[in-house]
């Protein structure tokens, strides 16, 4: 069954060399997938090819059936949202307005706001928790507090797939487990949800399903269970893993370094 | 294909806040007056720009070697600009030549050229995501500069008028493709790198027109003409400097005001801007262009003039706010008023003896970049 974001068989070859090869996703709506994988394994490059805005080398990305190279920027802004890693915020823009760019696809080039497009906006301040950093300048604000404008911005857009790349990195536990919830909520409201994360744990509590994906190559896509195994984990971590304990089938994991006991002794005695 | 295409649900699920952040939202909503904090401001800076704006260009008229009444001027330029309402009755010959044939047309160009440069800046600034660039930095101005000496020393600016200003443009359109060809990797173009390329290429571009330069010293009135387009200057400008120059950045400012939403989201970066529906490769192209465009023109007339992109829509930011729809017509009105300024210190600090357009805004430009550099490094805590 083909998902309302589909890749297909995508590659991305950047500075003669392959970030992301053969990469087949679908993104369903009314659940949340996690992309997880080391650091350099491909999870941005992924979020940004799904999100139209890096082309892909080879294989296509289909938004409700149609390829995404043939939808204009506007329409497809329309229907995605895409959250960046980091936020890139030099100049001096309040909160408000940063969140009300979300409607840019929304409104003609010389059009003024109108009341949707404000209601959309202070209720993307309220569902991100930012209400009360409306006016302040984005410049003033810490990592996390950035984090969350940007999550607002897309919540601001209403469209029905949002794409979020680390959206946790930079949050304390409290706002972590609220941009989790918020997107499980989002996903229970029908929207198709994508999260890139280095949160295994968090993926299997808020994720219907997970993408493995290590050195830019797809290991498996599934439910949590299936996919975050200690072999998988191991391929793509170099860590060993156990499950301690499962709460309603959600499993938590624990996590070894992948050195044995002996060898660790042999170290110390040898020093 | 739309939002409302895709499904009704789309708005409704959009309303509804999850438990948590609703809960939380109670104590936190945003008050209902709360709007940004620069629409006083964008207000009170036009009030009390545009008048300063107005009052320097007849300052400027009326003041000079020979004085003359500013009621005089305000008749002259009357009968010129609606010769049906005012008579030309009682308007001495002296008066009229040197108010309407040498310093209205002065005044003009200097608008136009501070009002280009400006918006330049703003344009290089908000594309760059740096408030310290502007076209001169990244090369486009040493190219405009080049295309002209290319022109003056092939003997084209002595036989077509347009040869001057399509050379600047070309010039400077051609050094901003270079460098950013030069400083863009696998589809990333970093700002320090487009910096450091325009330092540069920059510094390649004016050798090249030193030597020019060197190998026209034999004919004098070349070279004298060169030495003006390279400090800049608006001495014996004529209406025919104001008709080459205005409508390319007439046209050029409007065409940015028509990119000014974009700007915003694309100084936010590129990633972002595409996601949220620019066109960023086009996008970026029409800036550029723009950018190249108004440089050109500009220096066209007035030779390379420096610091006015770069510290115009500075100091207009910090009134107005980051909004390039609010930023590019303020800096335009603040731009034009700095370089009447400029010209009329220009013309009257030193008579007879004028000193170079350049000399000025660099005098009041470069203490301020120093004082930004400064300001910027205290913020990192470097």
């Amino acid at each position: 069954m083909k998902g309302t974001l589909s890749t297909t068989a995508i590659g991305i070859r950047r500075a003669s060399r392959w970030i992301l090869q053969d990469c087949g996703i679908d993104l369903f709506q009314g659940s949340v997938l996690a992309v997880v994988g080391p650091n350099g394994s491909g999870k941005s490059t992924l979020l940004r090819c799904m999100a139209g805005i890096w082309p892909a080398t080879e294989g296509r990305v289909t938004l409700e059936g149609r390829d995404m190279r043939d939808i204009p920027r506007s329409h497809v802004a329309r229907s995605l949202a895409y959250v960046p890693q980091e936020a890139k915020l030099e100049f001096e823009f309040t909160v408000r307005e940063i969140v009300a760019m979300g409607r840019y696809a929304h409104r003609g080039r010389f059009n003024r706001e109108t009341e949707e497009d404000r209601q959309a906006a202070e209720d993307a301040l309220v569902r991100a928790d930012i209400a009360h950093l409306a006016d302040r300048f984005v410049t003033q604000l810490s990592g996390g507090e950035r984090q969350r404008v940007l999550i607002a911005r897309s919540l601001a857009t209403r469209s029905r797939i949002l794409l979020l790349d680390e959206p946790t990195a930079s949050l304390d536990v409290e706002h972590s487990l609220d941009v989790l919830q918020l997107c499980r909520s989002l996903a229970d409201e029908g929207r198709a949800v994508a999260i890139a994360t280095h949160d295994l744990n968090g993926a299997c509590r808020f994720a219907d399903r997970v993408a493995l994906l290590d050195a830019g190559r797809l290991v498996g896509v599934g439910s949590p269970a299936s996919v975050l195994t200690p072999s998988n984990i191991e391929r793509a971590f170099h860590v060993r893993s156990e499950v301690v304990s499962s709460v309603n089938g959600v499993p938590f994991l624990v996590f070894h370094q992948l050195v044995n006991d002996s060898s660790l002794s042999q170290f110390l005695g040898g020093s | 294909m739309n939002a409302e295409s895709l499904g009704p649900e789309v708005s409704s699920i959009s309303s509804a806040a999850p438990p948590i952040a609703a809960a939380k939202a109670g104590l936190r909503r945003p008050s209902p007056e709360g709007r940004s904090q620069f629409r006083f401001r964008r207000t009170a800076f036009l009030l009390i720009v545009t008048p300063i704006l107005f009052t320097a260009a007849v300052a400027a008229i009326v003041a000079g070697s020979t004085h003359v009444d500013w009621g005089v001027a305000l008749h002259v330029i009357g009968a010129k600009v609606f010769p049906f309402w005012i008579g030309h009755e009682g308007i001495e010959k002296a008066d009229d030549v040197i108010i309407w044939l040498i310093r209205t047309p002065r005044v003009i160009v200097a608008g136009l050229v501070g009002a280009g440069l400006a918006i330049a800046g703003a344009l290089m600034q908000g594309l760059f995501r740096n408030p310290l660039a502007e076209s001169n930095t990244v090369g486009v101005g040493s190219g405009a500069v080049l295309g002209a000496m290319i022109v003056f020393s092939t003997g084209l600016a002595a036989k077509s008028a347009i040869a001057l200003p399509i050379a600047a443009f070309i010039g400077a359109l051609l050094a901003l493709i270079t460098v950013y060809a030069l400083a863009t990797r696998g589809g990333v173009t970093p700002v320090s790198m487009l910096l450091l390329t325009g330092i540069a290429l920059s510094a390649l571009l004016i050798s090249i027109s030193s030597l020019l330069l060197t190998l026209s010293v034999a004919n004098w009135e070349v070279a004298e003409e060169m030495i003006f387009w390279m400090s800049g200057g608006l001495d014996k400008r004529t209406w025919t400097h104001v008709w080459i120059c205005a409508p390319f950045i007439l046209f050029a400012f409007v065409a940015s005001l028509y990119y000014a939403r974009d700007l915003d989201l694309m100084s936010q970066g590129e990633d972002t801007a595409s996601a949220l529906g620019v066109e960023v490769e086009s996008t970026k192209r029409a800036i550029i262009v723009i950018s190249a465009l108004i440089t050109g023109s500009a220096i066209a007339v007035a030779g390379a003039v420096g610091f006015v992109g770069l510290v115009v829509p500075h100091i207009v930011r910090l009134f107005v706010g980051p909004s390039h729809r609010s930023l590019l017509p303020s800096s335009a009105v603040a731009g034009a008023a700095f370089v009447i300024i400029c010209d009329l210190l220009a013309r009257t600090i030193h008579p007879p003896t004028e000193i170079r357009l350049g000399v000025i805004t660099a005098a009041f430009g470069a203490p301020f970049f120093l004082f930004l550099l400064v300001r910027k490094y205290r913020e990192l805590d470097v």
